[in-house]
């Protein structure tokens, strides 16, 4: 088989990139970050204003530093979704104009999808139980019975949306991004405040911490109490300590031996090396990347992309639409119709059904 | 990429003094032994604490745990709802000692082998019914689960009786809130679909009759169905 080339277009959030990906080798990956003033979050408009401002720049860039033309690309993959409306809409246009503009096929791409297999490509762990943590998201997701199922998740907000949104509270930096300035703050801290710690079966909850923080950290820290530095630590420890007990019921419940932790608060150092010592007590095996494949990029798309390609699938013109919501995980491949919901195929026929379902808010997907 | 390895079950802490002591389960947080308490037939269900965490948060979920569990178990049995007897908590070495469930099952396994038997499954039917009119009857006394699985319930020989045990009671906690309970049957659903394959209409059943039995079912139900959505519609942004 000759070698593929992928171009992959990621922004579904604040970040903006592209990325080529040929069999496996990731050429190039630039990217831009939209950065909203302390004690502000990014807003959808801003956003894909952001991301209309620069794309073509960090597609030329991606090309340039890969040395290729635009006839060395095989295919044109792009978020379809999850994410925020205007951003995605802003990349996909893009996508579609170049599909047609440089006479290419186009593939839409599952966010989440992109987050696993990059973390795949990159570590080469097998099986492993997937923590995806970000600004969206926070599930357990492991390989179980022939599928990969959702096996634990946030039942209220997702992490990153919890670090971020404490962040504005104590008005911290969001540049280069409130968690790593969280991170960085949590290393001078001392005290332990005691915090909500919420943990239901393999799920977790968040919104009570953050309510209750939002509640005490400015009573805490005008009396001296704490100091923010304080608050930034117990927090870490606290959410990554209910992270990393619901991955370790999951790998328990499934024998499984290996972890690989994805997702932009999965290049925090504090949350990989709790994760490193839970797996090394129960003799398994730590998969992690560092900010360049953790954190959105345009080579996961790319990399999801031609895993899809590989299989036979594209996307048509009139079903290159983008969604906002967690539901769709990829293209049935009959692809009769764009279908918004998930086919509700029953478990375990193989026939008609995509590779990633999510029903009853349960994540199954075939494996390749 | 980064490795980790090393051995498994680093963690050292001394058995507890039991006659006749037996590890038989090593779980994701604790260890089960089984032995002879006074003369009786008990388990020792013993906590071991996890480095990855902050030792004062350590310290404070297994202490939590190990007294929520044996708070809960008496709550349990008080309402006539089937639990295990503790017989002893030590809060010294978070080790709980309760009574043995001579010969059981779990729901899970017997799920899975009526299942794989490819025998009648009118009796799964039964079962689910039960559970739902057990859990009614534990959420009716405002107490909270926090575990649902079909590892954390035990039949009783012989399972055709359905004589149903509940246990493993360490995220448990007392509320009258039907959010805490629509979240309880939620994480019940989530692991009895993903454990039990094709089983969708045994878990409608189980509902039906937790929605039949339990006086304040109505309100429990709704939120239950608004958590679900609430799942599919998270904006999953990043
Ligand atoms: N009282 C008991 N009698 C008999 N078996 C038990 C008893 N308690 C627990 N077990 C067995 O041990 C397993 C683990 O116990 P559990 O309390 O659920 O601990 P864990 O927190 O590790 O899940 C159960 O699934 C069951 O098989
Ligand atoms: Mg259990």
């Amino acid at each position: 088989m000759p070698a593929v080339t992928v171009l992959g277009l990621e922004g579904s959030a604040n970040k903006v990139g592209a990325g080529l990906v040929r069999d496996g080798r990731v050429l190039s990956n630039p990217r831009r970050t939209f950065v909203p003033a302390p004690g502000q979050g990014f807003l959808p408009g801003q956003t894909a204003r952001h991301h209309r401002g620069c794309v073509l720049a960090v597609l030329r860039e991606a090309l340039q530093e890969a040395g290729l033309e635009p006839a060395d690309v095989d295919c044109v993959a792009y978020t379809k979704g999850p994410g925020m409306g205007a951003p995605l809409v802003t990349v996909a246009v893009v996508a579609r104009t170049l599909a047609q503009l440089w006479n290419k096929p186009l593939l839409g791409v599952n966010h989440c999808v992109g987050h696993i297999e990059m973390g795949r490509l990159i570590t080469g762990a097998q099986n492993p139980t997937v923590l995806y943590v970000s600004g969206g998201n926070t599930q357990v997701i492991a390989y179980s019975e022939r599928r990969y199922r959702i096996f634990g998740e946030t039942i209220d907000i997702a992490v990153g949306n919890c670090l971020d949104r404490f962040a504005r509270v104590l008005k911290i930096s969001n540049d280069p991004s409130p968690g790593y300035n969280i991170e960085q703050m949590a290393k001078k801290g001392q005290k332990l405040v005691e915090l909500p710690y919420t943990v239901k079966g393999m799920d977790v909850s968040f919104s009570g911490i953050l309510s209750h923080i939002e509640e005490v950290a400015h009573k805490m820290l005008a009396s001296g109490e704490c100091t923010p530095e304080d608050l930034c630590f117990s927090l870490q420890e606290t959410l990554f300590a209910m992270l990393v007990e619901i991955t370790e019921r999951a790998m328990a419940h499934c024998g499984s031996q290996e972890a690989l932790v994805v997702g932009g608060v999965g290049c925090n150092m504090r949350l990989q090396e709790m994760m490193r010592i839970m797996c090394a007590e129960r003799g398994a095996k730590l998969f992690a990347t560092d900010e360049r494949f953790c954190i959105d990029n345009g080579a996961m798309i790319a990399q999801a992309g031609w895993e899809m390609f590989r299989t036979g699938q594209v996307t048509q013109l009139e079903d290159s639409w983008i969604t906002q919501s967690a539901v769709w995980w990829g293209t049935p491949p009959d692809r009769g119709r764009a279908q918004q919901a998930p086919a509700q195929a029953a478990h375990g026929t193989q026939a008609s059904e995509s590779p990633w379902q999510h029903r009853r808010g349960q994540l199954s997907v075939r494996r390749r | 990429m980064a490795g980790g390895g090393g051995e498994a079950g680093a963690c050292a802490v001394s058995p507890p003094p039991l006659q006749g002591l037996q590890l038989v389960q090593q779980g994701a947080e604790a260890r089960l032994y089984r032995g002879q308490f006074l003369g009786r037939a008990a388990v020792v269900k013993l906590r071991f604490s996890k480095r990855y965490r902050h030792p004062a948060l350590e310290e404070r979920l297994s202490r939590r745990r190990t007294a929520q569990e044996a708070r809960s178990l008496l709550r349990c049995r008080r309402a006539g709802i089937s639990a295990p007897v503790v017989y002893f908590v030590d809060y010294v070495s978070n080790c709980i000692y309760l009574e043995d469930i001579v010969e059981s099952t779990t729901v899970r396994d017997y799920i899975t082998s009526v299942q794989q038997s490819g025998k009648d499954t009118s009796n799964l039917f039964l079962l689910a019914e039960k559970i739902g009119e057990v859990l009614a009857r534990m959420h009716d006394e405002d107490l909270i689960h926090g575990d649902l699985t079909t590892s954390n319930m035990l039949l009783r020989p012989p399972v055709e009786e359905l004589d149903l045990v509940l246990i493993d009671f360490g995220l448990s906690f007392i509320s009258g809130l039907p959010e805490d309970k629509g979240v309880d049957l939620y994480v019940l659903e989530k692991a009895f679909l993903s454990t039990h394959p094709n089983t969708d209409t045994l878990f409608e059943a189980l509902l039906k009759k937790y929605s039949a039995t339990s006086k304040k079912s109505s309100l429990v139900i709704k939120k239950l169905d608004e958590v679900r959505l609430r799942g599919r519609k998270r904006s999953m942004v990043g």
